[in-house]
C-alpha cells in the first residue's frame, strides 16, 4: 500500500482536523485549533515561497493586514458582504504582490529580507496611522461573517469556536490541496529549479524573474485569506495582525516545522501557536522557552521538524 | 507516526490543562510583556501581591482567591485566546484585564457571549460607552485626563497649544479623545506633531511647534520612555512655554528619567496615589493610597505607578462585588459590580450604576506639578 | 536657518546611534556571512547592566567597561552555543537562530534585571551647546565620537591587521582561509567578542539619551539592520553613512514633512537605494555560484 504523498497529506491533515475534536474538553481547545488552521494557511503560502521557490520575506504579515482591514472596511464604506470583502483583499494583495514583488524578488539574501521587511512596515505603519479609516492603534471592529446563521437555518447549529474550526479547517485543507497540485505542476518543477540554482534554472531556460513572481503572488494571497480569516474570528482587528513579529512568527512557523512540505510547516504552525499556550506554566520564562526552542530546532533540525524526524525514523528503518 | 505526534503535542495541551480546584477562581490576562509591559509589569504585581494578601487574612466570605494570569505580551489576538481559556476553560468567575485599549475591545465579545465580569485596565471611553452588561473599567477615561488639562489651560488663559503625541496605541488613543473635545474649552491646537514610541529625538517636532507663532502651551499624551525624552528635549531647546504630559507618565520613575531639572513645572493629571504623602489627613482616599503604596514597594522593591493601581481597583471592586453578592455566581457578580457604591480606590470614590460602568468623575483627577523632584497639588 | 540646523543635529544624533549598531553587524557580517538580529540586545544589554552596575555604586567608567566585558562574554557564548552548530544553515535558519537568541536575552534581562525603563546621567552634564541658534546635547557629542572611533578602528583593522584580512579571508572562503593556516574558529570568536562589545558600547553611549529597557533591543536591530543594508552589508563606511544619511532622512522628514512618516520614508528611500543599487550604496558585489 503506497499513496501518492499529495494524498497522504491531504488524508491525514483531514483526518486529524475531523478526530481531534473528540479529545477536547472544552471548546477553548476549538479556538487554538482555529488559530492553528489560520496561521497554517499563511505558512502554507510560505512553503509555495520560502520551500518551493527559496526565496525570503520578512514582510508577509503585510498580506494578512490587508486581507483583515479589507474585512473590516469593505463591508462599511463598500456596502461589500464581509466574504466578498475577503476575495476583494485577497485580489489586492495580489496585485501589491504583484507590483513590488518584481523590484524586490531582484534581490538576495538579506537584502531581499530588509526589502520585505520594509514593505512590511510600511502596510503596518499605514494601517496604524491613518486612524480616522482604521481606528489607528486602538484597531476597529470587523462584521460578522453570517454563515453561521445560515448553517443554524438548515439545522446545522454549531457554537461560535466550533464554527470557526470547522470552516478554517476546510479553508486549510482547500488550501492545503491546491499548494500540493501547485508542487507537481510544471510551474512547481520550474520554481524547485530555481531553489537548487538560479543561474542552473536560466540556463535551462526557466524564466526565473517570471516565477519568483508567481510564487509571491500565490503566497500573498494565502497570508492575505489567512489575515481575512482571522480578522472575522476574532471581529476586533488591529494593526498587530500586519506587525513585524507576526512576519517573523510566520516564518518561524514555516521553517520550524519544515518550510519544504506543506504538512511540516502546517505541523510547524501547531507547534508554534500551542506553545504560549503550553508554556504559560512556566509564567515569567515563557519568553526564555520561546527563544531557546526556536534556537534548539534550527539548530539540530535544520530541514526542519517534521523532515528531519522523518528522515531519522526512516534511517533507523533501513 | 504524524498522526501520533499531533496527538502527543495535543495529549501534552490537555495534560497541562488539567483544571485544578479552587475556591473563588478569577482571571486575568495582562500585558507583562510586549510593547506595554511598562503598563501591564505593575499590574500583574499588584494582582499577585493582593490576592496573597486577601487570602492571608482568610480570603473572601471564608472562600480563597485563585488567581489565574496569563500574559498577553499586547498582542490583541492572543489575548482573545487567553479569554476564551478563562472563560471556557479555567472556568473563573470574573475577569480583570486588557491592559490596553486593542486588547480589551478584542476580549470584550468574549465575555459578553459567555456573561463573565470583565473589568478593564484600559483608558479609552470605548470600552464603556455605549454601556456593555458585563464590561466595566477602572482607569479615567482618556477623555476625562483631556478635560482635566484643558480646564487648567482655561484657567491659565491659554487658548492656543501644540500637541505632540505618541504613536503608540496609548497617545494615539489619548490625541484623538483630546481633538474630539477640545473644541469645548475654546482651545485650538497649531501644531500636532507625532513620534514613534522607541524614538531617541524629538527635537525636529519640537522645533516646529516652537516655530509655530501664537502657541502658549504644549500637551504630550504618551507613555514609556517617549514622554521623558520629549521633556529632555523640550529643555534642550529651551521652548519656555508649560509643558503638559498626561497621566500616562504619572509615576516617580518619569521625574528621574526626564531629569529633576529638565521636569521642572512639568505639570499633569495625576490620581492620588501619586501624591501620597501630601494628602491631607482628612482625605478620604489617603488611608487606602498610603497603604497601597506602602505595601506595593515593600513587596516589588520598586516606585508605585498609577497603573498598578488601576489593578489594585479592579481587584478591590471585584471583591467588595463578591462579598456583597455572598456568592460567586458570575451574574450576581456582575449585578453586585454595577452596584458599587462609594468604594474608595486609588484613582478616585467609585459609585457604578447600569448607566455608567465606570463611576468616577473628574475631581477624582489632581492636577500636579513638578517642582525640585517632587510634586505638588496645584488647585 | 536654525531650523534646518536644529533638523540636522537630531539627524546626526540619531544617525549617529544607528551607525553604532550598523558597525557592530559589520564584522559578524564580514566573517560569518551572518547577520545577527541580536545585535540590538547587545546594545541593551550595554545599557542595563551599565545602569545595574552604577546603581549598585560602581563609578560609571567602571560600570561600562564591566558591561562591555559581560556582553562581549555574551557574544562569545552566542557564537559557541547557537551559531557555530548551526554552520552551514541557510540563510532563513540563521535569521530565525538569532531572533531566537534575541528573544532568549530579552526573556533573560526582564528575570535578571526587570521591565522597567532607566537612564544613568550623561558624560558631561545636560547643558545644551548652542550652535548658530541650534542646540545640541554633549552626550550627542559622545555618541557622534563614539561612532567615528568605531569607524575608523574597524576600517584600520580590516585594512591594515594581519588578523582583519583573516576575517575578511574567512568571509570569502572558508576553506581557502584555513588551507592558508588561519584559524578560522578563533576568527569567529573573536569576531563575535568584537561585535558585542561594539554593541555594549554603543548601549553606553547612547543610554543617556534614548533610555534603556529590556526590550528597546528590537527597534534597534531593525534601525540598525537597515542602516546597514543600506549602505551595503560588510562595509564599516557603509554602516557609517547608512546610518548617518538614515537619521539625518527621519530628522526632515520629520522636520519639514511629517513626523508621523518618518519611519516610512526612510523605509521607502532604502527601498528605492535597494532597487537601482542592490548592493546597497557600498557593498560588496558577489557573484553566483552554480
Amino acid at each position: 500500500m503506497r499513496l501518492s504523498s499529495k494524498a497522504t497529506t491531504l488524508l491525514i491533515l483531514a483526518a486529524v482536523i475531523a478526530i481531534a475534536p473528540v479529545f477536547f474538553p472544552s471548546s477553548y481547545y476549538f479556538r487554538v485549533g482555529s488559530l492553528i488552521f489560520v496561521n497554517g494557511l499563511a505558512v502554507t503560502g510560505l512553503v509555495i515561497l520560502i520551500g518551493y521557490a527559496g526565496q525570503i520575506s520578512l514582510g508577509h504579515a503585510g498580506f494578512a493586514g490587508i486581507g483583515a482591514y479589507a474585512c473590516a472596511l469593505a463591508p462599511v464604506h463598500l456596502g461589500l458582504h464581509p466574504a466578498l470583502a475577503a476575495v476583494l483583499g485577497a485580489l489586492l494583495s495580489a496585485a501589491i504582490a504583484f507590483l513590488v514583488g518584481r523590484p524586490i524578488l531582484r534581490l538576495k539574501g538579506y537584502y531581499l529580507a530588509v526589502a520585505s521587511l520594509g514593505f512590511g512596515i510600511l502596510v503596518s505603519m499605514v494601517l496604524s496611522n491613518e486612524a480616522q479609516l482604521t481606528g489607528g492603534p486602538d484597531g476597529m471592529a470587523v462584521p460578522e461573517l453570517g454563515l453561521r446563521a445560515v448553517l443554524k437555518a438548515i439545522g446545522i447549529d454549531l457554537s461560535n469556536t466550533e464554527f470557526w474550526y470547522a470552516f478554517s479547517g476546510l479553508v486549510l485543507v482547500i488550501g492545503a490541496w491546491l499548494a500540493l497540485n501547485l508542487y507537481h505542476s510544471p510551474t512547481g518543477r520550474a520554481l524547485r529549479a530555481l531553489h537548487g540554482s538560479e543561474v542552473a534554472a536560466r540556463t535551462v531556460g526557466v524564466d526565473v524573474a517570471h516565477y519568483k513572481l508567481v510564487a509571491f503572488v500565490i503566497s500573498a494571497v494565502y497570508a492575505s485569506v489567512s489575515g481575512s480569516l482571522l480578522a472575522l474570528q476574532n471581529k476586533f482587528i488591529t494593526p498587530d495582525v500586519a506587525g513585524f513579529m507576526h512576519s517573523i512568527e510566520m516564518v518561524t512557523m514555516a521553517v520550524l516545522g519544515g518550510a519544504g512540505s506543506v504538512l511540516g510547516a502546517i505541523l510547524g504552525a501547531a507547534i508554534l501557536t500551542t506553545l504560549p499556550q503550553v508554556l504559560t506554566v512556566f509564567q515569567q520564562y515563557e519568553q526564555l522557552m520561546l527563544g531557546l526552542v526556536m534556537m534548539l530546532v534550527m539548530i539540530f533540525m535544520r530541514a526542519g521538524l517534521l523532515p528531519s524526524i522523518a528522515r531519522r525514523i526512516r534511517g533507523r528503518a533501513e | 507516526m504524524k498522526l501520533s505526534l499531533t496527538t502527543t503535542a495535543l495529549a501534552l495541551v490537555l495534560g497541562l490543562a488539567a483544571p485544578a480546584l479552587a475556591d473563588i477562581k478569577i482571571g486575568a490576562t495582562i500585558s507583562e510583556t510586549g510593547p506595554a509591559s511598562f503598563l501591564g509589569d505593575p499590574e500583574a504585581k499588584t494582582l499577585k501581591m493582593l490576592v496573597e494578601e486577601i487570602n492571608a487574612a482568610g480570603g473572601v466570605n471564608g472562600e480563597k482567591l485563585e488567581l489565574v494570569i496569563y500574559d498577553d505580551g499586547g498582542d490583541p489576538n492572543k489575548a482573545r485566546t487567553f479569554a476564551t481559556r478563562l472563560v471556557e476553560d479555567d472556568e473563573v468567575v470574573a475577569v480583570i484585564g486588557g491592559t490596553t485599549t486593542g486588547t480589551s475591545m478584542a476580549i470584550i465579545p468574549v465575555f459578553e457571549d459567555a456573561e463573565v465580569p470583565f473589568i478593564s485596565l484600559a483608558g479609552a471611553i470605548e470600552i464603556i460607552d455605549p454601556v456593555k452588561p458585563y464590561t466595566f473599567k477602572t482607569p479615567h477615561t482618556d477623555r476625562m485626563a483631556c478635560a482635566k488639562i484643558f480646564e487648567d489651560m482655561k484657567k491659565a488663559g491659554i487658548s492656543n497649544i501644540g500637541m505632540i503625541s505618541g504613536s503608540d496605541g496609548f497617545g494615539a488613543s489619548m490625541h484623538k479623545q483630546c481633538l474630539a473635545i477640545i473644541g469645548d474649552y475654546g482651545i485650538e491646537v497649531l501644531a500636532d506633531e507625532t513620534y514613534g514610541p522607541t524614538d531617541a529625538d524629538m527635537t525636529p517636532q519640537l522645533t516646529n511647534i516652537k516655530g509655530k507663532e501664537g502657541i502658549q502651551a504644549v500637551l504630550n499624551p504618551g507613555f514609556g520612555q517617549g514622554p521623558a525624552i520629549v521633556t529632555r528635549n523640550y529643555a534642550q531647546l529651551a521652548v519656555g512655554l508649560p509643558l503638559y504630559q498626561s497621566h500616562g507618565v504619572a509615576s516617580d520613575g518619569f521625574i528621574e528619567l526626564a531629569g529633576a531639572e529638565a521636569a521642572e513645572g512639568v505639570r499633569l493629571p495625576g490620581t492620588a496615589l501619586l501624591v501620597a504623602g501630601l494628602l491631607p489627613e482628612s482625605d478620604p482616599q489617603r488611608a487606602v493610597v498610603v497603604a497601597y503604596k506602602e505595601a506595593y514597594e515593600k513587596a516589588t522593591g520598586k516606585p508605585v505607578s498609577t497603573f498598578g493601581g488601576y489593578a489594585h481597583d479592579a481587584l478591590r471592586i471585584l471583591v467588595d462585588a463578591i462579598k456583597r453578592a455572598g456568592s460567586a455566581e458570575p451574574s450576581a457578580i456582575r449585578d453586585a459590580i454595577e452596584g458599587t457604591s462609594g468604594l474608595v480606590g486609588t484613582t478616585g470614590t467609585v459609585t457604578m450604576s447600569a448607566e455608567d460602568h465606570l463611576g468616577l468623575d473628574l475631581s477624582a483627577f489632581r492636577m500636579l506639578q513638578i517642582e525640585k523632584g517632587g510634586w505638588k497639588i496645584v488647585e | 536657518m536654525p531650523e534646518l540646523l536644529q533638523f540636522l543635529l537630531s539627524g546626526i544624533t540619531v544617525g549617529a546611534v544607528y551607525a553604532l549598531v550598523a558597525l557592530g553587524f559589520t564584522i559578524i557580517y564580514n566573517a560569518s556571512d551572518v547577520v545577527n538580529f541580536a545585535q540590538g540586545e547587545f546594545v541593551m544589554l550595554g545599557g542595563m547592566i551599565t545602569f545595574f552596575a552604577h546603581a549598585a555604586g560602581l563609578p560609571l567608567p567602571l560600570a561600562a567597561l564591566i558591561a562591555i566585558i559581560v556582553t562581549a562574554g555574551i557574544g562569545v557564548a552566542l557564537n559557541k552555543l547557537a551559531i557555530e552548530p548551526a554552520r552551514g544553515a541557510p540563510v532563513v535558519s540563521l535569521i530565525i537562530i538569532t531572533i531566537g537568541a534575541s528573544i532568549f536575552i530579552r526573556g533573560a534581562t526582564q528575570l535578571v534585571f526587570d521591565k522597567q525603563i532607566h537612564r544613568f546621567p550623561a558624560f558631561s552634564g545636560d547643558q545644551p551647546i548652542l550652535i548658530g541658534g541650534a542646540t545640541i546635547l554633549p552626550q550627542s557629542l559622545w555618541v557622534i565620537a563614539g561612532a567615528l572611533a568605531v569607524f575608523v578602528c574597524l576600517w584600520l583593522f580590516f585594512t591594515r591587521t594581519l588578523i582583519g584580512r583573516a576575517v575578511l579571508a574567512t568571509a570569502n572562503n572558508r576553506v581557502a582561509a584555513q588551507l592558508v593556516g588561519i584559524n578560522t574558529n578563533y576568527v569567529m570568536t573573536l569576531s563575535f567578542a568584537m561585535s558585542a562589545a561594539i554593541g555594549a558600547l554603543a548601549g553606553v553611549l547612547v543610554t543617556p539619551i534614548t533610555l534603556t529597557s529590556y526590550d528597546v533591543g528590537l527597534a534597534l536591530a531593525l534601525k540598525g539592520f537597515a542602516a546597514a543594508m543600506l549602505g551595503g552589508m560588510g562595509n564599516p563606511k557603509g554602516a557609517l553613512v547608512g546610518g548617518l544619511l538614515l537619521g539625518i532622512l527621519e530628522a526632515m522628514t520629520a522636520g519639514y514633512i511629517s513626523s508621523q512618516y518618518k519611519d516610512a520614508a526612510a523605509f521607502v528611500v532604502i527601498l528605492a537605494v535597494l532597487f537601482a543599487m542592490p548592493q546597497g550604496l557600498f557593498g560588496r558585489k558577489s557573484t553566483d555560484r552554480v
